[in-house]
């Protein structure tokens, strides 16, 4: 039994870590591995998600390591070609996809909607071991001399590669099925089990950018689907529908596998902006600027990413007529994504900002998103596009936005969530440490690339003609400092886990619909329906006056 | 997926419904839920078809010749049985639906029967087709061997032939599974007005996989 | 000012005319981008400071945009966006659109390296020769998977797709050596496969191209490894008279005698010096043979009918291959008996 909380004042004793909780309701292994909690599921797809990070990363290093000398330095060119495979696939699949949706959407959305669980329980827990299992068959096929394709794995050399790459191709297939189950779960959540007073624009806009993410993996996912079972039987059984040689097409292959993996960056980039809307409205304690407009233009992102896939294939020997709809289109996206930018930094107009690590990689992502987003603007020029196609400044791109944007997001969400999933709080001042280490590790990496790429450096790369060295060193160091932070905020939030302060129920003061419910929340989130009276970003009244919630602490 | 042990029987002939779902607030919006999800779930699947039907088109373009040559080689005659047997399976799922939604159950699983039996004729004609193509070497790719077929792009016809047809008899396969569970509660008198759901949502499985098979037909066998 | 953009952005030497319209563009993108990011990022930072939480409890006033500001949040951007597209787009058509006087070459990627074939001329393996400040259109090929052919200096680059012909043009500007990258991952040695640009005066081109072309025969061996390459029936002759007779190609051509028929025959055809219909002389050599398949309209053999239809997408690169192959076999002191005579 917790001490009651008054809502006339802040309260002024020390916060109490509740007796009861989800994370103790059911100690056992087979509590979590059979249960129905979202938020327990949330926390298992946190630990294959962070698996896959800290493994993706290590083939980024071994990746890095190789290419500070033009020659062979540590690896041989067909270790090295796995190498980033690896990197790819294991980033894209088992990290970068999942990880904000499946662990933060699965973790608060129904507590955002005033939810008990979301639709389908039992459905996504089996989402979640169709995703550890697709992912241990990647892995398996990677480890067992798999893949050199590279990620997007082009036929005809992947039809024809004489490494194994049908296990990692069904790993593919099967955690899409993974990606379609959670999102579809999302979807049908959204609509139907919404808590009254909450209508569709008193929704967080972090469910708006899950919802529009949803959209996006059930649409895309099983083109996907079809293109993975499309190139393994073709390098199975020599069927030919992308070879050229009996009478198929190189250029299908591109297309097919475009028309997913375009959508793809948006299902990896919409929840990290969902979830800097939260944070930044949080930290700024201030309500959001143009909640509506960042609320479609998160949908437009989704609609109009289906449509821009060609601007990968602008060298490809489509027609110009192609590669013009295409590249208007890409830049609709990034109206869209201007917006956002706007609005986030009008959020910050008259706000009372807290400057901590939540802010920190705000920060980092409102700064990295530009740039990334700028350049991706700078692609789909066409006429640039020739020039840098397959280049280091792609490459240098979408790490912008991959491990910039979406990895500020992913590291905001975890230390802003933190106090909320575990009950405890973490180390500030190492936390800001280590977000100075990423923000600062991640420019020194990725800028050399940019450069890099101007300077005509293809991707893929094992070795590299000599004038290339000294932004390659560069990009290597700044790549160590990355590793260096990232292990540092692993090192607190596992320590925190247990001995840090306890959060209480709202460290932050946010008006988040998920801050009405203790840290840790108990397993059926709420014990009545709940009635949310106040929008979830609204911050004009003076913090004392918390609107009423209908449920019992 | 409740089980049926906890339920009472009825005075009406039919289980009491199973209990709500302890997130959702009524039996309407579990449904509603239920049926939104479905609906999301099978245009999944219609997407992982349009891929295959693309790769066809685009393939036809380049070898229309080659196209319409093998299109004749394939049995019009066992291709419109199949679209026969499934339409009219088709039927019998939907009356089966008809009858749980009014706690018919006995009547919606000899209908479903029905249904399953004609799914594996479905089944058995394709495999007579592909029996015959395996015979006279209408295979894909680098298995291609049939003198029939003069223009070039045979190979590849055969490739979307039967990765399309073949695509298409595992969702024939899963739709039959399906339906057998829903025939297994139907016998365990499961189903009522209050409750019918799984029917509902297995039946409309099955309707899309007879629905992927009238696009499948015409441009396999007609064009 | 150029000099000093190109060096700041690490970007190579401008050596062709497309590269200096890319740079320019390149420039403008890049500066409003800096200016933009600069200016969002100050107005940030100046937030940061002035509206730092300064209580603990404090609130804050509830502010939405005004329309305005909405309208220029998307105007602004896009009115920029859809300039940079424009600009982009005309140079992206003017790359695709070789003007009609280019002078051709035949580019071939193959794991791992590039071969050039001038449609007059000779043959050469890793290094392209073209005169500067003429137009060169790049007829380009793979042998096997998907490579992608990149000058950084001229800022061009097209995909090397098998079975089929991609191009791209350049005018070099400046005599030097370019460095060729292959920048589609295409296996093992996907980063050696590079080769290079030799831009030559003019006069030193034409001088160079003469001499080439009476050395022409010892040259041609550098194609000749195609027996390297595996087909799937057989040897690549056999297969490629498969390949002739599946296509109807022998329908028009003679394969056992000399006689003219349709189209010319085949037997001592290739490097057979040709006379064309509209006067010139060239060698039937691989690139005028498989040019031929692809586009027969354009060099057609004097005294014929322009009526060969096309294999563009017909025929895949090693088909095509191959019945050059098998053309090759057809000398009249041999019978096409005895080369046929193994299969069937």
């Amino acid at each position: 039994m917790t001490a009651p909380i008054t809502t006339t004042a802040l309260p002024p004793s020390e916060p109490v870590f509740p007796k009861k909780s989800y994370l103790n309701d059911g100690t056992t292994i087979r509590s979590w591995l059979l249960t129905h909690d979202h938020k327990r599921i949330g926390l298992l797809y946190l630990v294959g998600s962070i698996f896959g990070l800290f493994l993706g990363g290590i083939f980024a290093m071994v990746i890095r390591l190789e290419l500070l000398t033009p020659g062979p330095t540590i690896i041989e060119a067909l270790t090295y070609n796995r190498m980033f495979t690896l990197h790819g696939l294991v980033m894209i699949f088992i990290f970068m996809i999942p990880v904000i949706p499946s662990v933060f959407g699965n973790f608060f959305l129904p507590i955002m909607l005033g939810a008990k669980d979301v639709a389908f329980p039992k459905w996504n827990l089996t989402s979640w071991y169709i995703y550890m299992f697709g992912s241990a068959l990647m892995l398996w096929g990677l480890i067992t001399g798999g893949a050199d394709t590279g990620w997007t794995f082009y036929a005809p050399y992947s039809t024809t590669t004489t490494t194994n790459i049908t296990p990692v191709l069904l790993g593919v297939f099967i955690i899409g099925f993974s990606s379609i189950l959670t999102g579809l779960n999302f979807i049908v959540t959204i609509h139907t089990l919404r808590a009254p007073g909450v209508t569709w624009f008193k929704m967080p806009l972090f469910i708006w950018a899950v919802y529009a993410t949803s959209i996006i993996q059930v649409l895309a996912t099983p083109v996907l689907g079809l293109t993975t079972l499309l190139v393994s039987a073709e390098h199975t059984f020599g069927f030919g529908f992308f070879d050229p040689a009996r009478g198929g097409d190189p250029i299908l292959f591109q297309h097919l596998f475009w028309f997913y993996s375009h959508p793809a960056v948006y299902i990896m980039v919409l929840p990290s902006m969902g979830v800097i809307s939260e944070v930044i409205c949080a930290v700024a304690r201030k309500n959001i600027f143009g909640y509506k407009m960042i609320a479609m233009s998160s949908l437009g992102i989704a609609f109009v990413g289906f449509f821009a896939w060609g601007h990968h294939l602008f060298t490809s020997g489509q027609s110009p007529f192609d590669a013009g709809a295409f590249a208007a289109i890409s830049m609709l996206v990034g109206i869209f994504t201007a917006i956002k930018v706007f609005n986030w930094v009008g959020t910050l107009y008259k706000g009372a900002i807290a400057f901590t690590a939540p802010f920190a990689y705000i920060c980092g992502f409102l700064f990295f998103l530009v740039f990334g987003g700028m350049t991706g603007v700078a692609l789909a020029t066409v006429s640039l596009d020739v020039h840098w196609q397959d280049t280091y400044f792609v490459v240098a791109h979408f790490h912008f936005i991959m491990v910039g944007a979406v990895i500020m997001g992913f590291l905001a969400a975890l230390h802003y969530w933190f106090p909320k999933m575990f009950g405890r709080k973490y180390p500030e001042n190492w936390a800001l440490l280590a977000a100075g280490l990423i923000v600062l590790g991640f420019n020194a990496t990725f800028i050399p690339q940019f450069l890099l790429g101007n300077a005509g450096m293809p991707r893929r790369y094992y070795e590299y003609p000599e004038r290339f060295t000294s932004l390659n060193v560069a990009s290597t160091a700044g790549a160590s400092l990355l590793a260096f932070g990232f292990i540092i905020i692993a090192i607190y939030l596992a320590i925190s886990l247990k001995y840090g302060e306890v959060a209480g129920r709202n460290p932050w003061g946010s008006r988040g619909y998920e801050w009405d419910v203790p840290s840790p929340p108990p397993t059926e989130n709420f014990d009545a329906v709940p009635v949310f009276t106040r929008g979830p970003h609204e911050y004009q009244d003076v913090p004392e006056e918390l609107a009423k919630v209908g449920h019992a602490i | 997926m409740q089980s049926s042990a906890a339920r009472k029987m009825t005075a009406e002939g039919w289980l009491e419904p199973p209990p709500v779902p302890h997130h959702y607030e009524s039996e309407e919006n579990h449904k509603h839920a239920l049926r939104l999800g479905m609906w999301l779930f099978l245009g999944t699947e219609v997407l992982l078809f349009a891929g295959i039907f693309v790769g066809y088109f685009v393939f036809r373009t380049y070898f229309p010749e080659a196209f319409e040559q093998a299109g004749r080689h394939l049995s019009l005659f066992w291709g419109t049985a199949n679209t026969l047997v499934l339409l009219t399976s088709s039927l019998t799922v939907a009356t089966a639906h008809y009858y749980a939604e009014h706690g018919k159950n006995r009547n919606a699983f000899w209908l479903l029967t029905a249904s399953i039996t004609m799914g594996g004729m479905f089944l058995c004609i394709k495999g007579i087709e592909y029996h015959d193509k395996f015979v006279e070497l209408a295979l894909p790719g680098k298995f291609f061997h049939f003198n029939e077929i003069t223009a070039p792009g045979g190979p590849i016809f055969y490739v979307v032939y039967f990765f399309a047809t073949g695509l298409h008899a595992l969702h024939v396969i899963v739709g039959m599974s399906l339906l057998t569970w829903v025939a297994v509660r139907c016998w365990r008198k499961e189903f009522s007005p209050q409750y019918y759901a799984p029917v509902e949502n297995a039946g409309l499985y099955w309707h899309l996989v007879d629905l992927v098979w009238i696009f499948l037909y015409p441009l396999l066998y007609l064009v | 000012m150029n000099e000093l953009m190109r060096r700041m952005l690490f970007l190579p030497e401008q050596a062709s005319t497309f590269a200096l319209d890319v740079d320019r563009l390149h420039y403008f993108v890049i500066t409003v981008t800096m200016v933009a990011s600069a200016a969002v990022a100050m107005v940030a930072i100046g937030f940061f400071w002035k509206y730092r939480r300064r209580r603990e409890n404090q609130a804050t006033p509830f502010i939405a945009p005004t329309a305005m500001f909405e309208v220029l949040a998307i105007s602004v951007p896009l009115a920029f966006f859809l300039l940079w597209f424009a600009i982009g787009f005309r140079d992206f058509v003017k790359v695709s659109s070789p003007p009609p006087d280019a002078m051709d070459v035949y580019v071939q990627g193959k794991q791992w390296m590039w071969k050039f074939a001038y449609p007059e001329g000779p043959n050469s393996l890793g290094v392209l020769h073209v005169p500067a400040n003429r137009p060169v259109r790049l007829l380009i090929t793979s042998r096997d998977v998907i490579h992608s052919f990149f000058v950084p200096a001229f800022r061009i680059k097209m995909d090397a797709l098998p079975g089929r012909y991609t191009e791209i043009w350049f005018t070099a500007t400046k005599a030097g050596r370019y460095q060729i990258l292959c920048t589609e991952y295409c296996g093992a040695q996907h980063s050696k496969m590079w080769g290079e640009v030799v831009v030559m005066a003019p006069e030193a081109f034409d001088e160079w191209i003469k001499e080439q072309q009476r050395g022409l025969v010892s040259r041609q061996d550098v194609l000749a490894d195609e027996i390297g390459q595996v087909s799937p029936q057989g040897s690549l002759t056999q297969w490629g008279k498969q390949v002739a007779v599946a296509q109807g190609c022998l329908r028009c051509h003679n394969v056992d005698t000399r006689e003219p028929s349709t189209g010319p025959s085949w037997v001592d055809l290739y490097q057979q010096t040709t006379k064309l219909t509209d006067g010139r002389e060239i060698i039937a050599d691989e690139a005028y043979l498989t040019e031929s398949m692809m586009e027969p309209t354009v060099k057609v053999v004097a005294g014929y009918q322009p009526l060969m239809p096309n294999y563009q997408g017909k025929l895949s690169g090693p088909e095509a291959a191959a019945i050059v192959e098998y053309i090759k076999s057809l000398r009249s002191d041999r019978t096409a008996q005895a080369i046929g005579g193994a299969e069937q």
